[in-house]
C-alpha cells in the first residue's frame, strides 16, 4: 500500500500558552517548532499499515511525507524520515500563502501524480485548530473519508474497517481504498491498527522515536522541493484574518481551606448549587 | 443581510439539542434564517423546530439518510443551499458537523470558518471570532467567498430558546447521489449508554484525572448523582483506560462551558484547559498545589481527592437537603 502523509510544523504546543499577540498579530518567538502531534500519529499509522512482520526490513508500500512551509520545514520531514518514511516532498509556500482550502487543493494536484491508495492526516493542526484539510481534499477527489479515526483494520489493504470516534461513541465505517483518513490520538494506542502483515508484537503506546542511526541514515534519503503553483494556479485564499487577540483573562480564583468552605462559597458566592 | 441554512442534527429520530447552537449563530448573523433536517424519521423529527422564528423548517427524510455519513449527506445539502440561494450554512462544531461541514464547502466552492465562537456584521460583512492555539488567542476572521460555511461552537452560541410562530414545513428531495458515497459502508455505532446528561448539555460537569486509577466511577459517580452532573475526563485518565474515550474533555474531545465544572485530580494541561476553560465556575481539587489547574481555577482545594470527595458528597447532601 502506498500511504501519502501530509505533516505540517507548529509552534511548540505544550507551551501554546505563551503565544503573544502584538498588535493584532500573533507571535510564537521563543517556541520551538514541531511536528503537529496528530500528523506524528499519522506517520505511525502510515507505518504500522505498512509494516512487514514476516520481515521487518523490507517495507510492504511506501510512505512519502509532504509539507507546505519553507526550507526551516524540512526539518519536520526529516524527523519524519528517520523514524520510518520512505522519501519526502517539500512544497514551497510561506504560511500567508496557505489556507486549508488550498492547501487541500495543492494535496488533489500531488495525489493526482503520486496515486497513493490512502491519504493519512491528522484530524487538525494545533495552531489553527481547524480540522478541514482531510474533508476538503476528499470531497476534491471524489473519494470516501473517514474522520477521527481512533482504530484502523486493514482488509486485504483493499479496504479499511475504521473506528471514528464521535461525540459519544464510536462509528464504525468499511471505506473502499482509495481514501483519505484523518486520524485522532488513540490510533497509537498499541493495538489500533491491524493488518493481515502485522508483526506479532503489541506497539508500544504513542509514536516510535527514531535512532541514531536512522537519523543520520535519514539524511540521505530523497527529498524532493516544488513549487506551489506547479499544483495550483488558482492561488487565492478563502479565509482571511484581520488580527488576534488573548483570551480574557480568568479573575483570579482563591484556594479554599477544606470542604466546608468550597461547599459554603459555591452556595453563596457563586450560587452554583 | 444573510440568509443562513442551519443543518439540523439528528439523534435516535429527534433533533439533537446541539442543532440549538446553530440556531443561536443564524440569529445572531442578523438576517432569515431556515432550518434543514435530515434523515431517516425527519419528517416526524421537523415539528421541534418550526417554533425557533425559521422561514422555512426543510425536510430531507429518506431511508438513505440512516445514518451519518458526510457523502451522503453533503449533496443535498449543497443542493439546497443554491436552490435557495442561501448566503450562509451553519451548522454545529459537534463531531457531526465537523465531518460534514468541509465537504459542503468543497461543493459549493465555499470558504469554511471552522468552530467559531463569536459573529458579526461589519459594513455588511459577516465578521467571525475564533479560537486558535488551543484557545491561547482568538483569531479575527472573515470569508471572500460570495458563500460561506461555519461550524458554530456549541460551548459558545447558548442554545436558542423557541421564539413562537410555527415555520412552514416543506419536504425537499435528496440530491444526485454522490459516487464517492458507494465506497463507504456503515457497520455500526457503539454509543455509551447513559442516564447522565451529555456533555454538551449539562449543567454541572463532574471530571476526573489519572490520579483516580481504578477507582474513577467509584469516586465520582456519587458526587455525579448527587448534582445530576455528567461525567469528564482528562486525557490521561482516557489513554490510561480508566475512563472510556468519548469522555474526553479537551482540544481533543469535548469542548464544554457548563455552569459548574469540578477538575478533580486533573493537573491541567494545556490541552484539556483548552477544552474547559469558558466555563462559568471552575473548582479544582489536587494534591500538588503547584498544579497548573489552580491558575484557572475559581475554587481551589489543596487535599487527597479521595478523602475530599466523599467528604464534599456528605456536605452537599447537608447544604442542599
Amino acid at each position: 500500500m502506498k500511504i501519502l502523509v501530509p505533516l505540517k510544523r507548529v509552534a511548540d504546543p505544550d507551551n501554546a500558552n505563551k503565544v503573544k499577540v502584538n498588535a493584532g498579530k500573533l507571535e510564537t518567538t521563543g517556541l520551538e517548532w514541531k511536528p503537529n502531534p496528530f500528523d506524528e500519529y499519522a506517520v505511525e499509522t502510515a507505518l504500522r499499515l505498512t509494516e512487514n512482520g514476516a520481515n521487518p526490513k523490507a517495507r510492504l508500500g511506501e510512505v512519502v511525507v509532504v509539507t507546505f512551509g519553507p526550507k526551516e520545514a524540512e526539518t519536520t520531514l526529516r524527523g519524519a524520515l528517520a523514524t520510518g518514511a520512505d522519501r519526502a516532498i517539500r512544497v514551497d509556500a510561506t504560511d500567508e500563502q496557505l489556507d486549508g482550502d488550498i492547501v487541500a487543493r495543492a494535496l488533489k494536484a500531488l495525489v493526482e501524480k503520486e496515486k497513493p491508495d490512502l491519504v493519512l492526516l491528522g484530524k487538525q493542526a494545533v495552531d489553527g485548530d481547524s480540522n478541514q484539510v482531510g474533508q476538503l481534499l476528499a470531497e476534491y477527489l471524489g473519494w470516501p473519508q473517514a474522520t477521527f479515526a481512533g482504530s484502523i483494520k486493514s482488509e486485504d489493504d483493499k479496504a479499511l474497517v475504521v473506528g471514528r470516534e464521535v461525540d459519544g461513541g464510536t462509528i464504525k465505517l468499511r471505506v473502499k481504498l482509495p481514501a483519505v483518513v484523518s486520524v485522532d490520538l488513540r490510533i497509537v494506542a498499541p493495538t489500533s491498527v491491524q493488518s493481515k502483515h502485522s508483526p506479532d508484537h503489541k506497539y508500544p503506546e504513542g509514536v516510535r522515536f527514531a535512532a541514531l542511526m536512522a537519523i543520520m541514515a535519514a539524511k540521505k534519503k530523497p527529498l524532493a522541493e516544488m513549487k506551489l503553483s506547479d499544483l495550483v494556479s488558482d492561488t487565492a485564499l478563502k479565509i482571511t484574518y484581520h488580527g488576534f487577540e488573548l483570551p480574557p483573562a480568568r479573575k483570579a480564583g482563591i484556594k479554599v481551606k477544606n470542604v466546608q468552605e468550597l461547599v459554603e462559597r459555591l452556595k453563596n458566592e457563586a450560587k452554583v448549587l | 443581510m444573510p440568509n443562513v441554512l442551519v443543518i439540523a442534527e439528528l439523534l435516535d429520530g429527534k433533533v439533537r439539542k446541539s442543532t440549538h447552537s446553530a440556531i443561536t449563530f443564524a440569529r445572531q448573523a442578523g438576517g432569515t434564517f431556515s432550518i434543514l433536517v435530515m434523515g431517516q424519521g425527519a419528517k416526524a423529527a421537523a415539528a421541534e423546530v418550526t417554533g425557533f422564528g425559521a422561514q422555512k423548517v426543510l425536510v430531507c427524510d429518506d431511508a438513505y439518510l440512516a445514518h451519518p455519513i458526510a457523502e451522503r449527506f453533503a449533496p443535498t445539502i449543497a443542493e439546497v443551499a443554491k436552490s435557495g440561494n442561501f448566503d450562509v450554512v451553519a451548522v454545529t462544531a459537534s463531531s457531526f458537523g465537523k465531518d460534514i461541514a468541509p465537504r459542503v464547502a468543497a461543493k459549493l466552492g465555499a470558504g469554511y470558518a471552522p468552530d467559531i465562537s463569536g459573529v458579526k456584521v461589519d459594513g455588511g460583512k459577516l465578521v467571525y471570532r475564533r479560537p486558535v492555539f488551543a484557545g491561547n488567542a482568538y483569531g479575527t476572521c472573515s470569508l471572500n467567498t460570495p458563500v460561506q460555511v461555519v461550524s458554530a461552537r456549541q460551548s459558545e452560541f447558548a442554545a436558542a430558546e423557541p421564539s413562537g410562530g410555527a415555520s412552514p414545513i416543506e419536504d425537499v428531495a435528496l440530491a444526485a447521489k454522490d459516487p464517492a458515497a458507494e465506497n463507504v459502508e456503515f457497520l455500526g455505532i457503539e454509543a455509551a449508554k447513559s442516564e447522565r446528561p451529555d456533555l454538551g448539555e449539562a449543567r454541572v460537569i463532574v471530571s476526573g484525572g489519572r490520579a483516580l486509577k481504578e477507582k474513577f466511577s467509584e469516586v465520582l459517580d456519587p458526587l455525579a448523582n448527587l448534582l445530576g452532573a455528567a461525567v469528564g475526563a482528562s486525557r490521561a485518565a482516557c489513554d490510561a483506560g480508566y475512563a472510556p474515550a468519548e469522555l474526553q474533555v479537551g482540544q481533543t474531545g469535548r469542548v464544554v462551558a457548563p455552569q459548574l465544572y469540578f477538575a478533580i485530580g486533573i493537573s491541567g494541561a494545556i490541552q484539556h484547559l483548552a477544552g474547559m476553560k469558558g466555563s462559568k465556575t471552575i473548582v479544582a481539587i489536587n494534591k500538588d498545589p503547584d498544579a497548573p489547574i489552580f491558575q484557572v481555577a475559581d475554587y481551589g482545594l489543596v487535599a487527597d481527592l479521595f478523602v475530599a470527595v466523599p467528604e464534599l458528597v456528605n456536605e452537599l447532601k447537608k447544604a442542599t437537603a
